[in-house]
């Protein structure tokens, strides 16, 4: 637990965070490059749906992300509103831009793939909607970090938000079992064996887990700047500029 | 090759949308970095507004 205890330290946190954010980077951006690469290239052509379901490369870890980034904040959340944890408040800060531009790509690109597909750009099906809620979401906690004075009560009132509003995820994840409409429904995740072709679902977990690591490196990266401006009539942070 | 920039017909809707992911992927790599560098200068001239 003294690592546990030490990772609370600010100072620390800022130290070593650097070269974390490097190991996240440079596997990340390799999977997603590789994953990208065999669903262009590599995967064979949807009977159905021919080479536009390649657009399902973006689109799915994109969504994903959007799923994955609200829960860890939610989760983060509560640690800030039980604990108080200083880090917890500044990585729910770092992760909603993030996570919003990730929620916005699944939206774009799913609507996009609607065009040729479902032969329009936007259906007021429930997958759809409650992803738009998702924007709405991460918009909102941005919003509220930015409209409050105290950075204190602003990660509060984030924190609270994060928390609420991640019943919206499972809404997400289940509204195509629940609501039977345009989006089609699990094809990954269901029990038993996927219904997609090995070649076809490895790139798409590469580029999940890709995206995943991503999102990671670029919320840490957040977070040290969110830190360095909170902490910044701190001894630490001085001394850190003090010389040159 | 041009077979694979065909995509099959669906040329326009598989590049815009990789397109568009190239442009938020860039945007939240530099986005950051800049913010960082920008926060750091302040700090350290000490360039704060409150």
């Amino acid at each position: 637990m003294v690592w546990l205890h030490r990772f609370g330290s600010l100072p620390y946190f800022y130290r070593v965070s650097r070269p974390i954010a490097w190991v996240l980077a440079v596997p990340g951006v390799l999977l997603a490059a590789y994953g990208i690469y065999g669903g262009l290239v590599e995967a064979p052509v949807d009977y159905q749906q021919g080479d536009a379901f390649r657009i399902l490369y973006i689109h799915v870890p994109s969504a994903w992300l959007s799923l994955f980034g609200y829960t860890s904040m939610a989760v983060a959340g509560f640690v800030a509103l039980v604990w108080r944890l200083k880090l917890a408040e500044i990585f729910i800060v770092a992760a909603a831009p993030v996570g919003a531009s990730f929620t916005f790509l699944a939206l774009v690109t799913g609507s996009i793939w609607g065009k040729p597909m479902w032969g329009t750009w936007w259906v007021w099906d429930a997958r759809l909607t409650s992803e738009l809620i998702l924007l709405f979401l991460y918009l909102g906690v941005i919003a509220l970090h930015n409209a409050i004075e105290s950075p204190r009560t602003a990660a509060r009132a984030c924190a609270l938000l994060a928390v609420v509003g991640v019943i919206n995820v499972p809404i997400i994840h289940y509204s195509v079992e629940w609501w039977n409409t345009l989006h089609q429904g699990p094809t990954v995740t269901r029990f038993g064996r996927p219904a997609m072709e090995m070649d076809m679902l490895v790139p798409l977990l590469c580029a999940a887990l890709g995206f995943t690591l991503i999102f990671g490196w670029l919320t840490l990266w957040g977070m040290r700047t969110q830190l360095l401006w909170r902490e910044r009539r701190s001894r630490w942070v001085k001394r850190l500029f003090s010389d040159g | 090759m041009d077979d694979f920039w065909a995509m099959g017909g669906y040329a326009a809707y598989v590049w815009s949308s990789y397109g568009i992911a190239a442009v938020v992927l860039l945007g939240n790599i530099f986005g950051p970095l800049i913010a960082h560098r920008r926060i750091a200068r302040r700090i350290k001239n000490e360039e704060f507004d409150d």
